[in-house]
């Protein structure tokens, strides 16, 4: 019975849950295209003017900010779904 | 010692460390073949998928791509992790919550159709296969030098290893395996680096040091590292370093489908089926880039770094003074590495004008054909220099010491093997697995699903080293191709299979196809068609190429294709039955994920 009945309140609220991950998803993804196609690469003469060691911050990002915004990305969006997980009661037991 | 001595003790000892642990934690059933049993922690599985990851094409191919380009080159710094994102966010957690072995299963199911999964299992080892091409590339590099043999014969001997090694043990072996390989790797990689940069630098960390002001200060003060370099290749007649010169559409595309690929190899999606829990898989993805962002950040300085040594030693005196000699790089201790890697065939030198010197520039560039002209130079006499020598060859070219050169080869050799065995595993999984037990022979006992998932091994090793003896690229190139064939088949299915209820049988394998049949088209088009070279109707540049669009870039359009012909058709056809949107909800929500199910 109990069992049954964590399952209807998972069905109920699959929708919600659903539509607040692809929201975290989205938001995270336009930040994962702009520090890589954005600054390392389209926007990089916009970015020109901040010198950085020896070369500007475009090729900072291009070569070494994106990885350690990727890195940040994870772990965020990790950390926000296991907490949206509990939220929506959803989680592994 | 010599340093032929140091390196086979150095290579002796992690191999028996490596084969050691392999028999240690040998396969006994299917289950542990395959995903070792669910048992393994997400920083393990994050180490020993990084070890996975990281093959010849990271380890040994792409600081080398990088030192002869610059900026052009970060594409595959951005490509080959920032494709972890995509997997983290829009793949891992919901394969796992699926909870079967192979990617091709997950494909058959969404799909309900047995088509669909055999179209996976196409897919999957062409891509897979020209991946281990790749590999085969850099082993031959790599057993070439160590064993001082030409590059051919390191390469047989190499695939002949590789073979041995991944019949050992399945996915647990594997697992235990590739975390000591991991160690070996990153151990390989960063030290070097370090003395390199506390060389040049004076910082210890290389990432630091690339921005760093160089110690050796000119009559005009101290300089960045990176200035330095801009001056010296410009002065020289090649590209700056840190501009870009390739035009913006090809470098998008090319590390979109490096990072697309990455998402949807097969070898590094089985590994989240491997983790314990749904939220395991969200963390695993990173940690597994953790280990490889210790890598990635110090591989721009290796490039930067050893692009100025050599520049260093090919013009002592500055690149306006006298040139090296050939007398000098015969005789002195600190060229005897141009005289062990000309063994291999893959440096070489020749004293064209005859005047005792090598000059090493550019002989394309307008500029310094009057300067060439002025001095009596007759070409660029450093005639061949393999990129992916680069890195096995710094720590000699850096004049460090002998066991840091062991250290090296120990490095490059567990980078190549343990990709090459996570993917003959990928391989065999799908040919066993998949084609015979799912499809052809279901009640093939377990014995014989191991037998015939060794003698895939086998074939699909042989297969990559008769192609591995001409490959169409650096080793990192040809990677880059099964990226691209990665991304344009397998991805978008799996993307789609998660993200959507509409996408139905029929259009799934039809965008599967198209993506896979375009992208191989075009890169046999512009590759020669098996790579075989001759056979290509487009050059390979961005100017000749059939759209503007180089062949390593393609797969992104192959994706693009994939997802657009997937919608349409299904649009057209009848829509997915009520139990398939059942799973599709089902894998959405992390809870009630148990363990395995085999069938």
């Amino acid at each position: 019975m109990a069992e049954n009945s964590t399952h209807i309140k998972a069905a109920k609220d699959g929708a919600g849950y659903w539509k607040a991950n692809v929201r975290i998803i989205l938001v995270s993804l336009v930040i994962w295209a702009l520090v890589s196609f954005g600054f390392g690469i389209l926007l990089r003469p916009m970015l020109s003017g901040i010198a950085v060691g020896g070369t500007d911050l475009g090729f900072w990002f291009a070569q070494q900010g994106s990885i350690l915004v990727f890195l940040a990305l994870i772990f965020f969006y990790a950390w926000r779904m296991n907490k949206l997980d509990r939220e929506y009661g959803v989680e592994e037991d | 010692m010599e340093q032929f001595t140091i390196n086979l003790l150095f290579v002796g000892a992690s191999f028996a460390i490596y084969i050691g642990i392999a028999i240690w934690a040998r396969a006994g059933s299917t289950s542990e073949f395959y995903a070792a049993g669910r048992g393994v922690h997400p920083v393990t599985n994050g180490m020993a998928t990084a070890a996975d990851w990281m093959s010849a094409a990271s380890f040994i191919s792409m600081a080398g791509l990088i030192a002869f380009t610059g900026y052009d080159n970060s594409t595959f710094l951005m490509g080959w992790t920032g494709g972890y994102v995509l997997l983290a966010l829009l793949l891992a957690p919901y394969l796992r919550k699926f909870g079967k072995f192979t990617v091709s299963e997950f494909i058959g199911d969404r799909f309900y159709s047995p088509t669909a999964r055999m179209v996976a299992v196409v897919c999957l080892i062409v891509a897979s296969t020209t991946y281990v091409i790749g590999q085969m590339t850099g082993v031959g590099v790599a057993f070439g030098r160590f064993l001082e043999i030409s590059n051919t014969a390191g390469l047989l001997i190499g695939a002949c290893v590789v073979f041995a090694y991944a019949v050992l043990g399945g996915m647990k072996g594997v697992t235990y395996t590739q975390v000591a390989q991991y160690v070996v790797l990153i151990m390989a990689y960063t030290i070097p680096a370090v003395f390199i940069s506390l060389q040049l630098t004076g910082t210890p960390i290389p990432a630091l040091g690339l921005f760093s002001e160089t110690t050796s200060a000119g009559a005009e003060g101290s300089v960045y590292l990176l200035t330095k370099l801009d001056q010296i290749v410009t002065d020289l007649g090649f590209a700056s370093y840190t501009e870009a010169h390739k035009d913006n559409l090809n470098m998008v595309l090319f590390t979109l489908s490096l990072m697309i690929g990455t998402a949807g190899l097969p070898h590094v999606i089985m590994r989240f089926f491997t983790v314990p829990k749904v939220s395991d898989a969200r963390w695993s993805a990173g940690w597994a880039l953790v280990f490889i962002a210790l890598l990635y950040l110090t591989a721009p300085a290796v490039g930067a770094m050893a692009r100025l040594n050599i520049t260093e030693l090919m013009w002592p005196n500055g690149t306006s003074g006298e040139p090296v000699s050939v007398q000098t790089i015969e005789t002195a201790p600190e060229y005897d590495w141009m005289l062990t890697w000309q063994k291999t065939g893959l440096l070489d030198w020749e004293d064209k004008n005859g005047d005792g010197l090598i000059q090493y520039y550019n002989d394309q560039s307008d500029a310094m054909a009057v300067t060439a002209a002025a001095n009596g130079w007759e070409g660029n006499e450093l005639t061949n220099f393999n990129r992916d020598i680069l890195v096995l060859a710094n720590p000699e070219i850096a004049n460090l010491p002998g066991w840091v050169i062991g250290l090296v080869a120990a490095g490059g050799l567990a980078a190549a093997l343990s990709t090459a065995a996570g993917l003959l595993l990928a391989i065999s999984s799908a040919v066993s697995h998949d084609l015979l037990k799912g499809q052809l022979t279901p009640n093939m006992s377990e014995k014989a699903e191991l037998m015939s998932a060794r003698i895939a091994m086998a074939v699909a090793i042989g297969v990559a080293t008769i192609l591995g003896l001409n490959p169409p690229g650096f080793a990192a190139q040809t990677v880059a191709l099964a990226f691209g064939l990665a991304a344009a088949s397998i991805f978008p299915a799996l993307m789609m299979g998660i993200f959507s209820k509409r996408i139905n049988n029929v259009g799934a394998v039809s965008g599967m196809l198209s993506g896979l049949i375009f992208t191989l088209v075009y890169i046999f088009l512009h590759k020669g068609w098996l790579f075989i070279a001759g056979t290509n109707s487009f050059p390979d540049t961005v100017d000749g190429s059939l759209f503007g669009i180089q062949s390593t870039a393609i797969g992104a359009i192959g994706a693009l294709i994939n997802f657009g012909v997937a919608y349409v058709v299904s649009m057209m056809t009848k829509d997915t039955p009520q139990e398939i949107k059942d799973l599709v909800e089902s894998v959405r929500i992390p809870a009630g994920a148990g363990g395995a199910v085999d069938h």
